[in-house]
């Protein structure tokens, strides 16, 4: 993009054979800049799609091959109870993942948005932090806080009090992915609650809006967008995830990830695991759907 | 030591990895092929040279990562004056899914469980063994050869074998275990401080030995109550834990664990192995050859070198799993003996399990059950 504007400002009196040469040129610089990015996104995403897509119609063999022979007992399969269930239990999980993880993260967002500027970048960075570190280790980091004998029971003992039962349960696995994902909703909602002009606020005020009406009518419409980017962030990897509900969850409990695993680790069903995956990416398609919409009326 | 275990029974947990390695395998590969002495007999066992002059021979084998000694190809080298190329595989899905492709996958020799090589006698792809090759089978002990998989060894020879029973704390519990059902209905001691294994068929085993069933039960019937059982275990499980049961048992998270005898660390104090009495299940990992292998004569001279004894002693002391062969467990180190249970079972003891064998289409029955315990809340 760069390259046009800048071949476009300097030829100005353009003979065809230039202009030829010039848009030749274009699309090699088009090329440079797109290529490494399209190969990516052929090789590693287009191309797994397309073989996901091409299994849902076909049936596992024996022994775990894939048979190619069209039927669509997978997507009949799908419709049975147990698997539907185990897609809402995820559903579910997610959702209330995605509200704890909004309902932290607009305040922290927001604070931090008022900070002055050193103690912004501060903050941002303690953010971010956790991610400098290996996901699996922050995941079993819990396991070390939060077991039988680990150390909050331990510092609980000395106070005479527990042992609790934290761990294994849905509620640590909600707590897992708000931890993990919380980030995630922090950074765009901060992006949206920075932009918004502070005079906005002051005129709510100065027409007599008291802060909660400010807040409803002014403030949380137009941070709307950074709202939902935030809520997609976290909802689309907490659907998915199939590493906290087996360490934070104990295997007690299985989301559509957990699922997905199994079929193409376990079960060596390919077609099912497939087909499962085909139906969490509706799920997702249509939430990109809405996000798309909701930016746009924005 | 024993993570070839883990990631035999158990694929690895990276899922996007795992793909991406599963389909690489998908792609095959094919071993430097030696000029082709026609085709191999099909329908009977072929016939074989005594004499063959194994240099001119080269093999290729599928082994589980670990399983095998890392300097193999050297040893083999040396002593057969054969080239030995050795491939991994994770589990027996993989390795299977290889061989039943329907390509010549150019291997020679492939360890596989009993099951799978069943199936794979069935499937008409194994070379009978030809026992006048294998001198050293004699050194087996005389119960490796009624294995219910392959009675005599016909087209399997077992390199290791083992079975499940409770991994248990004897400090923090009050009475040792004696039953699967101490392990389902645990003591109040140690509620909420049992995990059981949720790979499918071992998920299975406790409900199923504890109400007497077949572990090869194809029944829907028994299979229903073996659900009942399992999910009125599941409120008193601390987890399901196919892999880190050995540290929660250590740290005291739990006090008592579903585990395989290979993975039960007895030498640890106050830690102890009991096989259930109501039974449980004989495991047997084998050797097989194809009979797509253009290098037979020296795929048996493979087998007899690790059946010597201090080839097959490595096993037992690096996988700490039992071998089914006499005068390798002889050799083994009495300390490194009394500290594990897997190296401890007698072979009548151990063919008192019953086998494990593929249950064909009905293997999905099984896959459901671990699915549906699972999902209970």
């Amino acid at each position: 993009m760069t390259g046009s504007t800048v071949s476009g400002a300097t030829a100005v009196p353009r003979s065809r054979r230039s202009r030829a040469l010039g848009r030749r040129s274009r699309a090699i610089g088009r090329l440079v800049f797109l290529g490494p990015g399209l190969a990516y996104l052929i090789v590693l995403l287009l191309v797994p799609l397309a073989l996901i897509l091409s299994y849902t119609v076909f049936r596992r063999d024996r022994f775990g091959g894939v048979v190619y022979e069209a039927t669509g007992e997978n997507f009949t399969r799908l419709l049975d109870p147990l698997y539907l269930d185990v897609i809402v239990s995820s559903l579910k999980l997610a959702t209330i993942a995605t509200v704890i993880a909004l309902l932290v993260g607009y305040p922290t967002a927001y604070l931090i948005a008022q900070l002055p500027r050193k103690w912004k970048t501060i903050a941002l960075v303690a953010i971010v932090l956790p991610f400098w570190t290996n996901f699996l280790v922050r995941v079993y980091a819990w396991i070390v806080l939060l077991s039988g004998p680990g150390l909050v029971n331990s510092a609980l003992g000395d106070l005479g009090l527990g042992p609790f039962e934290f761990l294994y349960n849905q509620g640590t696995i909600v707590t897992g992915l708000v931890y993990s994902y919380l980030p995630l909703m922090v950074l765009p909602l901060y992006a949206a609650i920075e932009k918004l002009d502070p005079q906005l606020r002051e005129a709510s005020a100065n027409l007599g809006a008291r802060p909660a009406r400010t807040f409803v009518s002014v403030t949380l419409p137009l941070t709307l967008p950074g709202v939902v980017t935030g809520c997609l962030f976290v909802f689309v990897p907490s659907f998915g995830n199939f590493v906290i509900p087996e360490l934070l969850g104990g295997g007690r409990s299985i989301m559509v990830g957990n699922l997905i695993r199994d079929q193409f680790l376990k079960a060596r069903d390919w077609p099912f695991g497939s087909t499962l995956t085909l139906a969490l990416l509706a799920v997702l398609i249509v939430l990109l759907l809405l996000q798309a919409w909701s930016a746009r009326r924005a | 030591m024993s993570r070839s275990r883990y990631t035999r029974r158990l694929p690895a947990a990276a899922v996007a990895a795992g793909l991406v390695l599963a389909l690489s395998a998908c792609g095959g590969e094919t071993a430097d092929s030696t000029t082709s002495a026609g085709p191999a007999a099909s329908a009977s066992s072929a016939q074989l040279d005594p004499n063959a002059d194994l240099s001119k021979q080269s093999l290729a084998i599928s082994v589980w990562d670990g399983y095998t000694p890392k300097e193999l190809p050297q040893q083999v080298k040396e002593k057969l004056k054969t080239e030995l190329k050795v491939t991994l595989h994770a589990n027996n899905e993989e390795i299977m899914a290889k061989l039943t492709s329907g390509t010549d996958t150019g291997l020679d020799v492939a360890f596989v469980s009993g099951q799978y090589a069943q199936a794979l006698n069935e499937a008409g792809l194994l070379e009978p063994i030809h026992p006048e090759l294998v001198p050293n089978l004699a050194n087996l002990f005389p119960e490796a050869k009624e294995l219910s998989y392959d009675k005599g060894n016909v087209f399997s020879v077992p390199y290791t074998w083992g079975t499940t029973g409770i991994c248990y704390r004897n400090d923090l519990l009050k009475t040792a275990p004696t039953s699967w059902n101490d392990l389902l209905n645990p003591p109040a001691e140690a509620k909420k401080k049992v995990t059981m294994m949720i790979t499918e068929r071992w998920l299975a085993l406790p409900a199923i030995k504890a109400l007497g069933y077949s572990v090869n039960t194809r029944s829907d019937e028994e299979i229903a109550k073996v659900k009942e059982k399992l999910l009125a275990a599941k409120p008193n499980l601390l987890a399901y834990d196919d892999t880190t049961f050995r540290d929660r048992l250590k740290k005291g998270e739990a006090v008592m664990v579903e585990a395989w005898d290979g993975w039960c660390p007895a030498g640890e104090k106050n830690i102890d192995f009991v096989v259930p009495k109501e039974g449980s299940d004989l495991w047997v990992d084998t050797m097989v050859i194809l009979k797509s292998s253009k290098n037979k004569e020296a795929a048996h001279a493979f087998i007899n070198y690790i059946l010597d004894p201090k080839v097959h002693g490595w096993a037992a002391e690096n996988i700490l799993y039992g071998v089914p062969n006499k005068a390798a467990m002889e050799l083994v180190d009495p300390e490194l003996k009394a500290s594990m249970p897997s190296l401890q079972m007698t072979p009548s003891q151990l063919l008192q399990g019953e086998s494990i064998i593929d249950l064909g289409e009905d293997s999905v029955k099984f896959t459901r059950l671990a699915t549906e315990v699972a999902a209970q809340q």
